[in-house]
């Protein structure tokens, strides 16, 4: 359990969203999860967090593409998706880490440079405790899910035009244009 | 003992200084410094806003759906408030719980424990403690660690891991977990659950007492600032024992003054409101609590680690035992007040943790199947832990549908929000006062709230947040200088 090895069935890609489907248009991580989930897109695994730690960085262990999902409110409406660096986050408390920071966590901790990584960040407008996803929000989800089908779909292109060359465990360009 | 930087005379007069994380819901929190023309510092406050709706959320809700719900409350110690919930309801339920539910919600306790002080030790305190207050932030955070301790960092998302794992096998799930229930669990561990985590506890016990040795190191190396940094005198409260020994699920609760004179002790949980009040104070969203015995001004107390490892007699695994004793010869007889001596107790209590679930593991109760008692039912409960940062008290009312139509809760940071006041009253205090302000010195600040690594009522995590702002301002309200530090 307690090392920096990828389990053998690990799917190359992984969608890591993150929220807490009771606090209004947080909600927008986990619930673009579950809908792309259904599809049930081959070489894809889906995984949901109230919000992101540093063990999370062993999640990336033998990924060859990450795509975060989370909500924000300084992103314009209906999302953006960007290319994501390791950075380190300046904070007082350990209550979250921000995408960038397990990029960094994972590089701490196993010495690599992390799998080609992107954030897919949907517009959210309101977080109360126990209210719905508002319009607004539902509107852009929408748009994120079709956004995220076709980065998983362009992922698996590239894997799989990469796949006679390419060798396993190694990162590979997922090919995305920057929104 | 409330500290005179709590209020200035005349505010309208002072240079004001916010150190502010801009998030967008709740969770904020928020330092303002009051200076007067010549720097000296006169007035210091704590801004937490505490966890709001929660009532309005529940009510109405089926009794059995809480310890689902309240996991959504706080994103970094949900099995904290999954098992707080589950305690008060098997009290509803009139339920005398099973072997194996209690010892499978232990072991499920011991885990969040476990994850919670590894990530905290390990990514939040050991960058200041390891790098000093006044280094660069560039090599103030876990790079720095990593480069020049790298069995540090990689010890710290490893242990994360484990207890991880643990939550996992007894909540059978990492996050949402649904182990525990109104008068038990609905799981145990199978053999081979069992098997995976015995593995690797003998290792991760080596790396607990691996901690306690380096945050003693770092003790000894710079008595006179561990000794000092934001130390402050007050009583101590949290649950032990029947023996008074130190347990971390469940107990009754003990008080101590700031000499640790005993001032009550095993007192029932489910009175809890006769031992403690929550004041309100016009500056603040959060409450104070303090003990009715003692009043407000002299009643306020410390949870959390440093209060838990000198209230109990004794920790009963032997590692964490010696690790405590050692602790305390630091104090030569007095008890240890210095906020900085957090870190050390918390280590402690990671090595108690391990070595609490390397003792569960090796019992055959964990694989039982008796998981679910019933009882008299009862319309109210309370439920009360030690959660990784202090005590946290449930307590849920239903009507006769089942519905619940009060719900109250106390969480650690509500019982510290004096002692973290005091704790960076004591640092602006000493550091700041009659100086000109730097990042260096500002961190001082952040340090001392770093110790406590209060809750904030975070368990909304959206993109977009910046999380520290500080801003100088004049006395005439003018925003002079602003720094602001992006990420999470």
């Amino acid at each position: 359990m307690l090392s920096l090895q990828a389990a053998p069935d690990t799917a190359p890609l992984l969608l890591l969203a993150v929220g807490n489907a009771s606090r209004g248009d947080d909600a927008l991580g986990p619930l673009l999860a579950e809908r792309i989930e259904a599809l049930r897109l081959p070489g894809l695994e889906v995984q949901t967090e109230y919000q992101l730690q540093i063990e999370n960085a062993l999640d990336l262990l033998g990924r060859r593409a990450v795509l975060f999902v989370d909500a924000s409110v300084s992103v314009a409406a209906p999302y953006a998706l960007t290319e994501l660096r390791p950075a380190r986050d300046a904070s007082f408390s350990t209550h979250a880490q921000s995408p960038a920071a397990v990029l960094q966590s994972y590089f701490d901790t196993v010495g690599q440079a992390p799998p080609p990584s992107w954030q897919l960040a949907i517009r959210g407008e309101a977080f109360e405790l126990g209210e719905p996803l508002s319009a607004a929000a539902e509107a852009n989800l929408i748009e994120s899910v079709n956004a995220a089908r076709e980065w998983v779909g362009r992922a698996l292109e590239n894997l799989r035009a990469e796949s006679g060359s390419h060798q396993s465990g190694t990162p590979i360009d997922v090919g995305l244009v920057k929104v | 003992m409330t500290s005179d930087l709590e209020t200035a005379p005349h505010p309208e007069t002072l240079r004001r200084v916010a150190i502010e994380p801009l998030s967008r819901v709740e969770g904020h929190g928020k330092v303002t410094l009051l200076l007067d023309a010549d720097d000296r510092v006169q007035q210091v406050r704590l801004h937490i806003v505490e966890f709001r709706g929660f009532e309005k959320f529940i009510q109405g809700r089926p009794y059995w759906e809480v310890p689902v719900m309240v996991q959504r409350l706080c994103g970094i110690c949900p099995v904290s408030h999954h098992l707080a919930a589950s305690k008060a309801l098997d009290q509803i339920v009139g339920a005398k719980i099973t072997p194996t539910a209690e010892k499978i919600r232990r072991l499920m306790h011991y885990g969040q424990i476990l994850q919670s002080h590894a990530l905290h030790f390990f990514h939040l305190a050991s960058p200041d403690l390891l790098f000093g207050f006044d280094t660069e932030i560039a090599r103030r955070n876990i790079v720095g660690v990593a480069a020049e301790y790298p069995e540090v960092a990689r010890q710290g998302v490893l242990l994360r891991k484990y207890g991880q794992e643990v939550i996992r096998h007894t909540a059978g799930k990492r996050i949402h977990g649904t182990g525990s229930v109104p008068g038990g669990v609905n799981k145990s561990l199978s053999a081979a659950e069992r098997a995976e985590l015995l593995a690797d506890i003998y290792r991760v016990i080596g790396w607990a007492r691996g901690a306690v040795d380096l945050v003693r190191r770092l003790h000894e190396a710079q008595p006179e600032l561990y000794e000092v940094f934001g130390s402050f005198r007050s009583n101590l409260l949290s649950l032990v024992g029947p023996s008074g020994e130190m347990d971390l699920y469940d107990g009754k609760l003990r008080a101590r003054d700031a000499d640790r004179a005993l001032l009550f002790d095993q007192f029932g949980t489910n009175r809890y409101w006769e031992a403690i009040v929550e004041e309100t104070k016009p500056w603040s969203y959060m409450k104070f609590p303090y003990l009715r015995a003692l009043g407000p001004e002299a009643g306020w107390y410390k949870v959390g680690p440093l209060a838990r490892v000198q209230n109990c007699d004794q920790i009963p695994t032997p590692f964490a035992e010696a690790a405590r004793r050692e602790f305390l010869d630091t104090g030569h007889g007095q008890p240890i007040h210095a906020t900085l001596a957090y870190h050390w107790a918390r280590m402690v209590e990671l090595l108690f943790a391990a070595e609490s679930i390397k003792e569960l593991l090796h019992d055959d109760d964990i694989e039982g199947h008796d998981l679910v008692a019933r009882g008299e039912r009862a319309e109210r409960g309370v439920g009360v832990l030690e959660a990784p940062r202090g005590t946290l008290i449930h307590h849920y009312r239903i009507n006769e549908d089942d519905q619940i139509v009060r719900a109250n809760l106390i969480v650690s940071t509500t019982h510290n929000n004096q002692a973290m006041n005091e704790a960076i009253r004591q640092v602006a205090r000493r550091y700041l006062d009659g100086r000109k302000l730097t990042e260096g010195l500002l961190n001082r600040i952040e340090v001392a709230i770093r110790a406590f690594d209060p809750c904030l009522s975070c368990a909304t995590h959206a993109l977009g947040k910046m999380p520290l702002a500080v801003e100088l301002v004049d006395a005439g309200g003018v925003t002079v200088d602003r720094l602001v530090r992006d990420g999470c």
